[in-house]
């Protein structure tokens, strides 16, 4: 019998009602897509300051439909954050831990802001729009403090920072037909913009929108920044829609973002990442570039920490190997018995079939050539995990026009 | 979706069917439509005693893990074990797919429960439409 209380169990009643954040509380955010939401009949949930649908039919069909089809997401409560002037690079890159020096007109690149710690003030998409013009696309729950921390870092620099994370309606296109949808409304040769890389064109008649290879899904796709209004917002939203019906499209919340998120193990800020995580210990060094030549904030600390011995836990992924799923901040033990650590995420996987989770272990268990035993504590029972390589799932061969 | 007239409810969500001091326990097409896909039902153990108002399992969707709430007092007389294998049939069949039946300990509590309309009502305040 499981006890009363556990760690995130919660009465029906008290879950069907929310995830327990009193209305009052704050006012919440709303994108410009919310009237169409509720009409698709979306469960609607709090996140980062924000009313968002998690799903509309289901998490499973949803998730499903981006690895075999198409699905749509309104990914408005993103920030965008735009650094202008002459030196603009310079700012990008004292706060920027990857070497954006590297960056082309029109290319994106995946990077964290840091505390002078080493550890993440937030993980950001970099976005190279002119030479001098760079778009920093930051986690909606982060977006306040990160436009004050950009603002301060890039203080000693000549140019100028803006939140424009309201001027845009930010809409992701994912899954194996998302470049089949898009190429029905737009006259960008899609085919020709390589992962990462992001050109402007005409989409559904509107001139200038930004369409990038990118997405958090670990599946090929587009996102779109249009204008902000209502009615473009929802002609738009419409004629994705209609163009991928003959895929199957489908509507995608939040909760199958998280769930595709997760078996293609990428991170997400709060659970895998924060300001009490370094980069080693994320396993994110591969984008750290120490030697870019420019001393960046949280470089310094990087160094020590690399020159100390490295970091005494780190980012695993687990498999659940007995029946159980295990959920977030659900505890961690060895064989003997003793805590070793936590998960940071945890889900049942739809296209993996298989219960998954992030967590973090000392390194002694995180030798990915071998698979480590641990238990996680689920509701007082022991239930057995393993650990077992990131990502959980890979997409079988990139389409065409992608490279790695 | 209509809730059966011969069933008794809770405001935790469970229903139960009660047929000679023998009742069958599930979760209502509500609770099944707000937690959306269900991934595991964990259930009691056969011969537990269960009281009125305390945890006797859970179910756990693709998001969330909820805890289930005993309709009545009661020893755990039989499990149903087809839920282990298809979870999903309370996604789909919610006021058929019984979770646990129970030889009631005191089939007056029964009466303390809401009825169809009751529950209904209570359904719709909660949800405000």
């Amino acid at each position: 019998m499981p006890h009363h209380g556990t760690v995130k169990s919660k009465a029906l009643a008290r879950a069907l009602r929310g995830n327990g954040v009193p209305a009052t509380q704050t006012a919440l955010r709303k994108t410009a897509l919310h009237a169409i939401h509720r009409s698709l009949g979306a469960k609607m949930v709090h996140f980062g300051g924000w009313e968002m649908p998690v799903e509309y039919g289901g998490i499973s069909a949803e998730h499903m439909a981006v690895r075999t089809g198409v699905g749509l997401f309104d990914v408005s409560h993103m920030g965008d954050i735009q650094l202008r002037g002459p030196q603009s690079l310079d700012a990008v890159q004292q706060f920027s831990m990857n070497d954006a020096s590297r960056l082309q007109v029109g290319q994106a690149q995946y990077s964290a802001m840091l505390t002078p710690e080493g550890t993440f003030v937030d993980d950001i998409l970099v976005h190279k729009l002119s030479d001098n013009d760079y778009l920093i696309v930051v986690n909606a729950g982060t977006r306040e403090k990160d436009h004050a921390w950009i603002r301060q870092q890039a203080q000693p620099f000549k140019g100028h920072v803006s939140d424009y994370s309201d001027f845009y309606t930010q809409l992701a296109i994912q899954g194996p037909n998302a470049v089949d949808v898009l190429q029905k409304l737009t006259d960008l040769p899609l085919g020709e913009i390589k992962n990462y890389w992001f050109r402007w064109g005409k989409v559904c008649g509107l001139y200038n929108v930004m369409v990038a290879r990118t997405g958090y899904t670990g599946e090929d796709g587009f996102e779109l920044y249009i204008p902000s209004d209502e009615a473009t917002g929802a002609r738009v939203w419409h004629e994705l829609l209609a163009a991928g019906e003959e895929f199957g499209i489908l509507p995608c919340g939040l909760g199958a973002r998280n769930t595709l998120r997760l078996e293609a193990a990428m991170p997400l800020y709060g659970h895998e990442i924060s300001e009490t995580i370094n980069v080693w210990e994320a396993g994110m060094g591969r984008y750290a570039k120490l030697d870019k030549g420019v001393e960046f904030t949280g470089a310094a600390a990087l160094r020590r920490l690399r020159d100390e011995g490295g970091p005494a836990r780190r980012l695993v992924g687990l498999e659940m190997v007995d029946r159980g799923i295990a959920r977030d901040g659900y505890k961690l033990f060895n064989v003997a018995g003793e805590p070793v650590g936590e998960v940071t995420s945890g889900s049942p996987a739809p296209f993996l079939r298989k219960n998954i989770a992030l967590a973090y272990l000392p390194i002694e268990y995180t030798d990915p050539a071998q698979s480590n035993e641990v238990w996680v504590e689920i509701r007082g029972a022991m239930v057995k995990a393993q650990t077992t390589p990131m990502p959980f799932y890979k997409r079988p061969k990139p389409a065409q026009g992608q490279t790695q | 979706m209509s809730y059966p007239e011969q069933y008794r409810y809770t405001r935790e969500h469970e229903w139960i069917e009660v047929q000679n001091d023998c009742g069958k326990v599930g979760i209502t097409d509500h609770a099944q439509h707000t937690l959306g896909d269900i991934v595991f039902v964990e259930v009691p153990k056969i011969g537990t005693h269960v009281e009125k108002g305390r945890v006797f399992g859970s179910v756990e969707s693709v998001k969330a893990v909820s805890d289930l709430y005993s309709p009545v007092s009661g020893e755990v007389s039989a499990v149903n074990e087809e839920l282990s294998g298809s979870p999903e049939h309370v996604n789909a069949n919610a006021h058929g797919a019984w979770i646990m039946q129970l030889k009631l300990s005191n089939p007056a509590e029964v009466e303390t429960l809401l009825t169809a309309a009751d529950y209904e009502k209570f359904v719709a305040e909660e949800t405000g439409h």
